[in-house]
């Protein structure tokens, strides 16, 4: 690609569909807010709530300055560079490798909103114990060290796990299995919550859960439709098992649950459905639409059981971003080795079930296992790194932890119904 | 003067107002409660994590009441918040020394 591209060139429908899928996958990241918002207990849904929407604030910002150039400029296989830093060219260049019917400076657009939503998954697990400040300068940090490279590799023709033949739909890898091994990450530095697990930490309103699954379920067509770029089949595909996914992945982790706990819970069917739409992220646009109700069944039930693995390992986790976001982003991307199905996308590949062999699965496999151990590493640097440089460190101090960061950190309460 | 103190099955509510008022008690101060009796708490499970919830809500209700309706009051709240079950709570009855009513500054049984 290169060069200025004639305004004539761009199909208005794609161009509308990517423009509305843009802000569907934005309204996620309050929707996941939401989503977590309503886990933690009631002292800290203002941090958590602000954790979440900040991502807007600063990655955004980010993405303009130097995430975009980072993730998708030159041709480099491991990194981008500079080409495309303060929006130099976006506006007229695709990066290299890209030719889409769409205006280029939406597709930036549209990847700046995959930008926000993936740091912010990590909130989830470092919930109500670390310092804002802290989250700002990491969000920050691993917005252009950790996202933007991982993009880089899976998202651009250019990238090496790309160019090996990894697919990747809409981000299994680049989004949910690297937010989820950062947040295992992040867990093992900032240790566990004051009184965990001996002291329950229930939910202090699933309401507000219910309603952010309901964002995140109605955002997640744009993020995985919108993925395919255009208005075309493959989006269709995708919307469809987008849907489907999520409606198996709360059956199963209701059957699941039903059986082993005796109850059908909303928590649980919100996590079920949040599981599937995480694990057909990467095969949206691959797979037959049958094939997307096995990936989002497998999904829910078993991140309903490995979001008890923590209970057994002892890492504080608190809202299960590793049970469901990594378990989930490994099980979809593995899958996409055994369901994918070139009749469906020609510019994918055959999984093990249509006759591709072991090659694509291997691949999968490939580019989990590397997006992992980066991931973890560098997030891990990242933040035992801002643990000495800032003061007070990464977490708050246990008076603090006890108060609740909504004061102690926003100097704000979420809820004033009493009179005394 | 007696203060008696109720904790009941929220539910229960109610039917206790609506019998003491049908009595002509003089008034009836409400509150929510937690705690646990013989009836324990009960379990909540998120995500299969277990939690035992050690306190079971319940209504706190208070009368203020002469020696001579003491009685009558007590069976009278017995009677409507009993289910049968566990869980229904207790009353118990303790001395007053002094009442007053705020706008009058009048004392004693004249201030119930």
């Amino acid at each position: 690609m290169g060069g200025v591209i004639a305004a004539t060139k761009f199909d208005t429908g794609d161009t509308a569909w990517v423009l509305i899928s843009a802000g569907l996958v934005m309204f996620m990241t309050p929707g996941l807010a939401l989503f977590y918002g309503g886990m933690v207990r009631t002292k800290n849904v203002l941090s958590m709530l602000m954790q979440n929407f900040f991502a807007l604030g600063i990655v955004s910002i980010i993405w303009a300055v130097v995430g975009y150039s980072f993730a998708f400029g030159g041709k480099g296989w491991f990194i981008g560079n500079f080409d495309f830093a303060l929006m130099k060219d976006v506006s007229t260049r695709f990066p290299h490798g890209f030719d889409l019917s769409i205006p280029p400076q939406l597709f930036s657009g549209y990847q700046m909103m995959f930008a926000v939503i993936t740091p912010a998954l990590i909130t989830g697990a470092v919930a109500d114990r670390m310092r804002f400040k802290a989250w700002v300068w990491f969000i920050g940090l691993w917005a252009v060290i950790v996202y933007s490279p991982v993009a880089h590799w899976v998202f651009s023709p250019d990238g090496w796990l790309f160019k090996r033949g990894a697919l990747d739909f809409a981000g299994g890898a680049v989004v949910h299995i690297n937010a989820g091994i950062a947040a295992l990450a992040a867990v093992l530095v900032i240790g566990r919550r004051k009184g965990w697990p001996q002291h329950p930490m229930p939910p202090h309103s699933l309401p507000l859960t219910l309603i952010g699954t309901g964002i995140l379920w109605f955002g997640w067509f744009g993020f995985n439709a919108g993925s395919a770029l255009s208005g075309n089949a493959v989006a269709v595909q995708a919307l469809m098992n987008t849907h489907l996914a999520a409606a198996a992945g709360m059956c199963a982790w209701l059957i699941v649950e039903k059986v082993r706990m005796g109850h059908a819970t909303t928590l649980g069917a919100a996590s079920g459905a949040v599981a599937g739409l995480v694990a057909i992220t990467p095969c949206a646009g691959f797979i037959g639409t049958m094939s997307s109700i096995y990936v989002g069944a497998i999904a829910g039930a078993v991140c309903m059981f490995a979001v008890s693995w923590k209970l057994k390992f002892k890492y504080d986790d608190a809202l299960d971003v590793v049970g469901v976001h990594l378990v989930g982003g490994l099980i979809g991307t593995l899958l996409v080795g055994v369901f994918a199905d070139v009749s469906i996308n020609a510019a994918g590949r055959d999984g093990l079930l249509h006759g591709g062999g072991l090659h694509l699965l291997g691949e999968q496999a490939l580019a989990a296992v590397v997006v992992m151990a980066f991931s973890f590493v560098v997030t891990f640097a990242i933040l035992k790194v801002l643990d000495r440089l800032l003061s007070g460190g990464v977490r708050v101090d246990l008076e603090e932890e006890e108060v609740g960061l909504d004061v102690t950190e926003h100097s704000e309460t979420a809820y004033a119904y009493d009179r005394v | 003067m007696k203060l008696i103190v109720g904790i009941i099955k929220p539910f229960k509510l109610d039917d206790v107002k609506e019998a003491l008022k049908g009595a002509g008690i003089h008034g009836l101060t409400v509150s929510d409660a937690q705690g646990f009796g013989r009836q324990r708490g009960h379990t909540e499970v998120y995500r299969g994590a277990e939690y035992t919830i050690d306190f079971v809500p319940k209504v706190r209700i208070e009368v203020l009441s002469e020696d001579s309706d003491v009685e009558r009051t007590v069976n009278l709240i017995i009677e409507t918040a009993r289910t049968g079950k566990i869980g229904d709570g207790k009353v118990w009855v303790v001395p007053v020394d002094s009442v007053y009513r705020i706008r009058t500054g009048e004392a004693g049984t004249d201030a119930l």
